[in-house]
C-alpha cells in the first residue's frame, strides 16, 4: 500500500510517502495509525493530535475506513486553502 | 459545465471573465471572486507556500462545483487555484460563476470559496523575511462560515 502524508505533518515526519505491504493485523485505519505511532517518538506525537485528517483512495474517510493492500491512504492536517 | 485548474502559473481575471460570458446570451449575471496573498504587519512574508495532493485537489473542486450546481441554476463554474511559492500581493484563487440570474451567481460563488476553504486539500505554509516558516492553520471561522450552508436553503 501506498500512504502519503501532507503540509506540516510531511516536514515532522520527514517524508511524503511511505510505500509498504499491508501490515498484518491492520484493517482499518485507526489500526494503521496505531501501527505507524510505534516508529518512534515522533511519529507517535504527530500521528497523535486527534485533528489530523485522512483519505483512502483520494475520498476522505473516518479511523473505522477499512483498508486493503493496494490501497492509496494520505493524512494530513486540516486544509488552508483559498 | 465546470472548469477546474490547479496550476502554478499566474491567471488573467479579465480573460477568465470574458470566458464566462463567452457569446452566451442567455448569461444575466457573472459573480467573480480573487483571492490574493495578504501581507502581515507584525511579520512579513517573504513568500506563502502551497501544496496540494494531486488527483484529489481537483476531484474536491469538481465537487464542490457540482454542489453548487445542484443548489443554484447556474450556467458556467470556472475555479483556478495555484500552487507553489506566491509573494504579496499576488493572486491565489480564482471563482467566477454565471447564470442568468445575481442572486444564483452571488450564491454560489460565495458558497464554492467557503467550502473550498475548508474542504480542498490545500495547505499554506508562510515564508517570513527573518527566514522562518509557519504552518497556516485551519480557522474556526472558516468551518463556521462552511457549515452555515448546511442550515440555508
Amino acid at each position: 500500500m501506498k500512504i502519503l502524508f501532507f503540509g506540516s505533518l510531511r516536514e515532522q515526519l520527514g517524508t511524503g510517502e511511505l510505500e509498504l505491504p499491508l501490515p498484518d493485523g491492520v484493517n482499518n485505519i485507526g489500526d494503521l495509525l496505531t501501527e505507524l505511532k510505534q516508529r518512534d517518538a515522533q511519529w507517535q506525537q504527530s500521528l497523535g493530535t486527534g485533528t489530523l485528517l485522512c483519505a483512502v483512495n483520494q475520498v476522505m474517510a473516518g479511523e473505522a475506513a477499512a483498508i486493503n493492500d493496494g490501497d492509496e491512504v494520505a493524512l494530513f492536517p486540516p486544509v488552508t486553502g483559498g | 459545465m465546470i472548469s477546474i485548474s490547479v496550476q502554478i502559473e499566474d491567471f488573467d481575471v479579465g480573460r477568465e471573465y470574458r470566458q464566462l460570458q463567452a457569446g452566451n446570451t442567455e448569461v444575466g449575471g457573472i459573480a467573480v471572486f480573487t483571492g490574493l496573498v495578504r501581507d502581515l504587519a507584525d511579520n512579513p512574508l517573504a513568500a506563502m507556500q502551497l501544496e496540494h495532493y494531486p488527483g484529489m485537489t481537483e476531484a474536491s473542486l469538481q465537487q464542490t462545483a457540482a454542489q453548487a450546481t445542484a443548489r443554484w441554476p447556474l450556467i458556467d463554474i470556472r475555479i483556478v487555484h495555484r500552487i507553489g511559492k506566491l509573494t504579496p500581493g499576488e493572486q491565489i484563487v480564482f471563482v467566477g460563476v454565471s447564470s442568468a440570474h445575481r442572486a444564483a451567481a452571488f450564491g454560489a460563488c460565495e458558497f464554492i470559496m467557503d467550502v473550498l476553504k475548508t474542504s480542498a486539500p490545500f495547505w499554506k505554509k508562510e515564508l517570513h523575511r527573518d527566514g522562518r516558516g509557519h504552518w497556516v492553520e485551519a480557522k474556526d471561522s472558516d468551518q463556521q462560515r462552511a457549515e452555515r450552508w448546511n442550515n440555508e436553503d
